[in-house]
């Protein structure tokens, strides 16, 4: 599968004109279980920047993203109101990725021109899009920080300059930690390749993350079986009241 | 020990869950509440998404439930007939609660009520059975004996009934009223309703102390089996793994709970429960009144 993939790859920069630099990258896993015992993963991102003609001048940078699947996200702001906090202020934010990691080799404003970036849609605040917000649109930016503090906060967010070890201009890699309360879908690997602040070369490839075992089975039976699983659940409960209740009269008699 | 709750999509320690299902089962066995106003915000604080944590708190109250319950039956502590009767009235009561609940989300600001209910009502009960409590632990050390309280009009109502376990021979009127209200405030709160039912039962209907809590308990059982069910089918949000482990703690703990609660005399007990309503009320009102660190909060749209 993974030699397939592989081959694929270099089939698609075959047919791609040639370039002076490519990237050429890999991952430690191709995929992500999650399981009972799953806390969290770490994948580690490799490659080496091929080249069939001398090194160019400028500075070689290697950013990395990983994107989670993006969902809409509503921001609530409170505020006093008759002594008491409440929410007064919401914004909708249209799609938000559920995890997003930037790893560069320099600070990202060096390694990646602002042209680029929203070509791209590299930074997590270019990543982030508010469409069609309600009609605060003055407090936007303020809303939009905080969801970013938030997110980074509990680590879904992660901006990790100088992250990526890059050796003689050639080798690099990274190990980006992806926090235990993942979203399930699609994660979505960038590498791009910049020189001077303008991409070169970009690879992009996706890490599926799945539910399995018994985890799989309770979520699937939760969302197709609504009430059978319901109907379990209480069952389970029952079992478990009256069980206590049998084993506690068995060791006091 | 980490585990991987697969419907909350987090990851949690094993034994934090044992113990907060076990506390929550003790008080549930010793007080006859269902401890959902105690679980739920404990859930939050784990970082457990509200919607789960409210559907899962009322499935792990089931089984508590139960296993207090059927301790209460073997010592004939449960006035089967007040408790259906209460039922009946908390029935129609959830029904008319869900329909202002909905009403209030359309106008925006549930959670904001939801918690103002929850402040005013810890608030006031708390503090009415902390005071009666102590009046009549004083009445007792003083040498008096304590009287029962008659309500007069209470007794010129139609329809009555005998309430044998109670000893009470009353209209049937007042507690479907209680059951209707606290079904309402059911609905709309997210809880059993026990901490309300309760004293709604010591004070209102005058029933003695030690058949309150397996009444109280009857009663939620059927409340959030409802809720259960209802989360279950409308929001696939009730978490089969993290209702497993609350309920092996919770069960257990019920079960000490019911025999700590029959060594304690009835005072001690209600002074006890008065004093963890005020605790949790306090709380809250904290929340409400403090600036909050964080003054953004983020939530998916759908979710309340």
């Amino acid at each position: 599968m993974a030699i397939l993939r592989f081959a694929m790859v270099l089939a698609v920069l075959a047919c791609l004109p040639a370039r002076a630099e490519q990237v050429v990258a890999g991952l430690s896993q191709a995929r992500i279980s999650i399981n009972t015992s799953f806390q969290g993963s770490e994948i580690l991102v490799f490659g080496a920047v091929k080249r069939e003609a001398p090194i160019p001048a400028g500075q070689l940078d290697v950013i990395i993203t990983v994107q989670g699947p993006a969902v809409p996200v509503t921001v609530r702001r409170k505020a006093r109101r008759m002594g008491i906090w409440i929410n007064t202020e919401a914004v909708e934010v249209d799609l938000a990725p559920s995890f997003y990691s930037v790893s560069t080799t320099a600070p990202l404003d060096r390694a990646l021109n602002e042209t680029e970036d929203l070509r791209h849609k590299v930074s997590i605040a270019r990543a982030i899009r508010a469409v069609g917000v309600t009609e605060d649109t003055a407090n936007l930016p303020a809303f939009i920080q905080a969801l970013i503090r938030i997110r980074t906060e509990a680590g879904l967010y992660q901006t990790r300059p100088g992250a990526i070890s890059l050796i003689e201009d050639t080798l690099f890699r990274t190990g980006i930690a992806l926090p235990s309360d993942l979203v399930e879908g699609d994660y979505l690997t960038r590498i791009f390749l910049t020189r001077g602040g303008q991409v070169i070369d970009m690879h992009q490839t996706t890490i599926p993350v799945r539910k399995v075992g018994i985890e799989r089975w309770i979520f699937n039976l939760a969302h197709q079986r609504p009430f059978i699983y319901g109907l379990l659940s209480l069952l389970i409960a029952v079992t478990a009241g009256w069980g206590a209740s049998a084993v506690f009269r068995y060791f006091r008699a | 020990m980490q585990i991987y709750l697969p419907i909350a999509e987090i990851s949690v320690n094993l034994f934090l869950l044992l113990g907060l299902g076990g506390i929550v089962g003790l008080l549930s066995g010793m007080f006859g509440v269902g401890g959902g106003f105690l679980i739920t915000p404990l859930l939050f604080f784990l970082g457990i998404p509200p919607v789960v944590a409210v559907a899962t708190g009322a499935n792990q109250i089931v089984a508590s439930s139960i296993s207090g319950v059927l301790a209460h039956l073997r010592r004939k502590t449960v006035d089967l007939r007040m408790g259906t009767v209460l039922l009946i009235g908390g029935l129609f009561g959830a029904i008319l609660g869900i329909a202002v609940f909905n009403i209030l989300r359309q106008m925006g600001q549930v959670d904001l009520l939801v918690r103002l209910c929850y402040v005013l009502f810890l608030g006031v009960i708390g503090g009415l059975m902390m005071i009666e409590s102590l009046r009549s632990l004083r009445r007792v050390r003083g040498g008096a004996p304590p009287k029962r309280r008659h309500h007069g009009w209470v007794h010129g109502l139609p329809f009555k009934m005998r309430f044998r376990t109670s000893g009470l021979y009353i209209s049937a009127i007042p507690p479907l009223l209680v059951g209707a209200s606290v079904g309402v405030l059911a609905a709309i709160m997210g809880v059993g309703g026990g901490f309300i039912m309760v004293p709604a039962m010591i004070y209102l209907l005058g029933m003695p102390t030690k058949v309150v809590v397996g009444t109280s308990l009857f009663q939620i059982i059927f409340v959030t089996a409802f809720t259960t069910m209802a989360h279950a089918v409308t929001n696939q949000s009730v978490d089969m793994a993290l209702a497993v482990i609350l309920l092996i703690g919770g069960v257990i703990g019920a079960q000490v709970g019911t025999r700590l609660g029959a060594r304690l005399n009835a005072e001690q007990l209600r002074i006890l429960l008065a004093a963890l309503v005020l605790a949790v009320c306090g709380k809250l009102a904290l929340d409400l009144l403090l600036r909050p660190d964080e003054l953004f909060s983020l939530s998916e749209p759908g979710a309340v």
